[in-house]
């Protein structure tokens, strides 16, 4: 059977089995649509959190950084697993025990204030629709990839599949999808990774491969790569970082920001009790740990065939790079995108892949009769998903690697598209407009939010505006510099008042868009920016993707300061965080 | 809770004290052993680079795993001791 038939009928498959669960799945009352009843079991919960959670990028596009930016590239791993230790000590068990919906219905309820609830709403929706966008795209790419399909219509495909069952099932039928996603997304992940572990190190598991010794060499993995790809003039792999200060918070924002994400907090709203929540974090974190051990090996693996593939033999002895001609398949598939595109350079009709940036090389290069890189590009996505072909595994391998990039970025869309709708029908709806609506009037409004929440991302993924990647630094500085330290303080510092959260939420805020937008332009317009995006210039050498930490360190202290100076939150609030600490009486809370 | 507001008092204290040491752990291990004491422990060697790469490529995930599930079962375990669990 040809590829591509072979594609249709896998991930048709898993689309079938999506719309299956759905329809079993349908939600009858607003705890069903916005929580899932409360009924979904820890370990149940921890997987759809993790599909959840990895996106498109994390399936498609980390390993692709690591293999190209080596040791550095550590502080995605470390940030986006980290912040589950912050979210399983700091908030999940507390807002559990609150027992509402959503975010901004804690941070609204615990500080008194509507316009605490507007703030934390506002960040919300920001934060999501950013993420979501980027979801859509990974969406339109896989299905034009893979399926050859255009790129809007594999799109409306995608988003046809999300509005049934989100729309038909809200909470519940989104986690028992996503627990389906997440089984389809590692499977896709892992197999090619024990393949290529097998032959390059002979170890079935890829996290031990990488530390094991590459088998054509003897050679340790890492060593055999250090020497591969600083023989051809470029940087060192496991070179350490040249400017820790950033490296460190980078790192630390991403874990703030990803405890402070409304569509990962939200999933613990889901689970029974309390201690379930805890444990529910720790599963999530397994789940996803499987992928984000499995990563690095894929890069370092992925990096290494992918020089070998082109480096044949000796470095500057003729015969010693790949002819164009004899080019493999894969390479010849992935030009017709456009990702990796070769140029001959000196007309040898062999392709040399170096650095020709580095001096010292290039003139090394230059008396071999190189005349420069030939690779003009390759797209550090094609990492994952050509992996499979560069290893020649069989098709049904490259078919799956197709329904896992499809299932990370639906289940990622449609968890945002969760957050967005329930902050929409319930915080906006519901607390703002009509407090007297009726549940079947709540039910028929989130659904409503819902349709129009996946409309939005639809046309969006269709017309992506052309900041569409700087945001996602947004959206992670965002939750860090606002939502963060809003919930922490709101459940650790029974004296922390309304003016105190706010102005410290607002604080934060300021300084983390301000700092993003004078490198980036003002709202990303190209031109407008203070000063170029570059290190030169950058506060102490931090990057604005790492300033979130930075906000939400000024959020904390304008906070205490600011509620230090003010009088104490009223009686009926302090007796509410002490409940909310204890976790005794979760069961009565959730049938308010 | 009000009734009971020492035992409350010294169940809070407990949980502080145990997110305290957890916390510090986690911080040991990425930021102390994967980013800034790399330099220092570049001596020692695992599979091909050093302690530092290990720690900030694997290890501290698995630190990370640890430190959850230790929490939730000694968390659990307070909530019992304290009379504040659930059911």
């Amino acid at each position: 059977m040809d590829l591509k038939t072979l594609t249709y009928i896998v991930v048709g498959a898993t689309f079938a089995l999506y719309i299956g669960i759905a329809i079993w799945a349908r939600a009858g009352t607003t705890s069903e649509f916005y929580a899932a009843g409360r009924g979904v079991h820890p370990v149940m919960n921890g997987m759809a959190t993790a599909a959840d959670w990895m996106s498109a990028a994390s399936f498609i596009s980390m390993a692709g950084l690591i293999a190209f930016m080596g040791y550095d590239a550590s502080l995605f791993l470390m940030g986006w697993t980290g912040g589950y230790v912050l979210l399983a000590m700091l908030l999940a068990p507390y807002l559990r025990k609150f027992g509402k919906y959503t975010v901004p219905e804690f941070i609204g309820d615990r500080f008194y204030s509507q316009t605490a609830r507007i703030v934390a709403v506002i960040c919300l929706i920001t934060a999501s629709i950013t993420y979501v966008i980027g979801q859509m795209k990974g969406v339109g790419v896989a299905f034009s990839r893979f399926l050859e399909v255009e790129q809007s219509t594999g799109l409306f495909i995608g988003t046809a599949v999300v509005f049934v069952y989100a729309v038909l099932g809200g909470m519940k039928g989104i986690t028992y999808t996503q627990v389906a996603q997440y089984i389809v997304l590692i499977l896709a992940y892992t197999v090619p990774a024990i393949f290529i572990s097998m032959s390059l190190t002979g170890s079935f598991l890829p996290q031990i491969g990488l530390f094991s010794d590459h088998s054509a060499s003897g050679m340790p993995l890492l060593a055999k790569l250090d020497q591969v790809v600083m023989d051809l003039g470029f940087k060192q792999y496991t070179a350490d970082t040249t400017n820790t200060l950033n490296m460190f918070l980078y790192t630390l924002s991403l874990m703030i920001g990803t405890a402070g994400l409304p569509h990962v907090i939200m999933r613990f709203f889901t689970v029974p009790k309390v201690a379930d929540a805890r444990w529910s974090a720790g599963w999530a974190l397994v789940f996803i740990a499987i992928l984000y051990t499995t990563a690095p090996s894929v890069g370092a693996m992925a990096r290494l065939n992918l020089m070998n593939t082109i480096q044949t033999g000796e470095i500057g002895s003729p015969e010693g790079n790949l002819s164009y001609e004899a080019r493999p398949q894969w390479f010849k598939s992935w030009e017709t995108t456009g990702l990796l595109k070769f140029e001959d350079k000196n007309g040898d009709g062999r392709i040399q892949y170096y650095n020709d940036a580095n001096k010292d090389f290039a003139a090394k290069a230059e008396a071999w009769g190189w005349k420069g890189n030939e690779m003009v590009s390759v797209d550090r996505d094609i990492m994952v998903l050509a992996n499979p072909e560069i290893a020649g595994l069989p098709n049904w391998v490259i078919a799956l690697v197709a329904a896992g990039g499809l299932a990370a970025a639906l289940s990622t869309a449609a968890g945002l598209l969760m957050a967005i709708a329930s902050a929409v029908s319930h915080d906006l709806v519901k607390s703002v407009f009509n407090p007297n609506i009726s549940e079947k009037g709540e039910l028929l409004a989130a659904r409503i939010s819902m349709a129009v929440a996946i409309a939005i991302a639809a046309y969006l993924g269709l017309n992506p505006p052309g900041f569409a990647a700087q945001v996602v630094a947004l959206a992670f500085g965002l939750a860090a510099a606002s939502i963060f330290p809003a919930i922490m303080m709101g459940i650790f510092n029974k004296r922390m008042n309304s003016l105190g959260a706010t102005v410290g939420m607002i604080a934060g805020l300021l300084i983390t868009l301000i700092y993003i937008f004078w490198f980036k332009g003002w709202f990303f317009i190209p031109g407008t920016e203070m000063a170029k995006n570059s290190v030169d210039n950058w506060f102490l050498g931090i990057s604005p993707e790492a300033f979130g930490a930075v906000g939400a360190l000024v959020n904390f202290v304008v906070a205490y300061v600011v509620s230090k100076a003010t009088k104490a939150p009223p009686a009926h609030i302090q007796d509410l965080v002490e409940s909310v600490r204890i976790p005794r009486g979760a069961g009565a809370a959730t049938g308010h | 809770m009000s009734e009971n507001s020492s035992s409350g008092a010294a169940y809070w204290k407990a949980n502080i004290r145990l997110v305290s040491i957890c916390l510090v752990i986690w911080a040991f291990v990425s930021f102390g052993l994967g980013i800034l004491f790399r330099p220092m422990l570049s001596g020692i060697k695992i599979g091909g680079s050093d302690l530092g790469f290990f720690m900030a490529q694997q290890g501290s995930i698995y630190v990370f795993l640890a430190l959850i599930f230790f929490y939730a079962w000694r968390m659990n375990a307070l909530d019992r001791q304290f009379d504040v669990h659930e059911d």
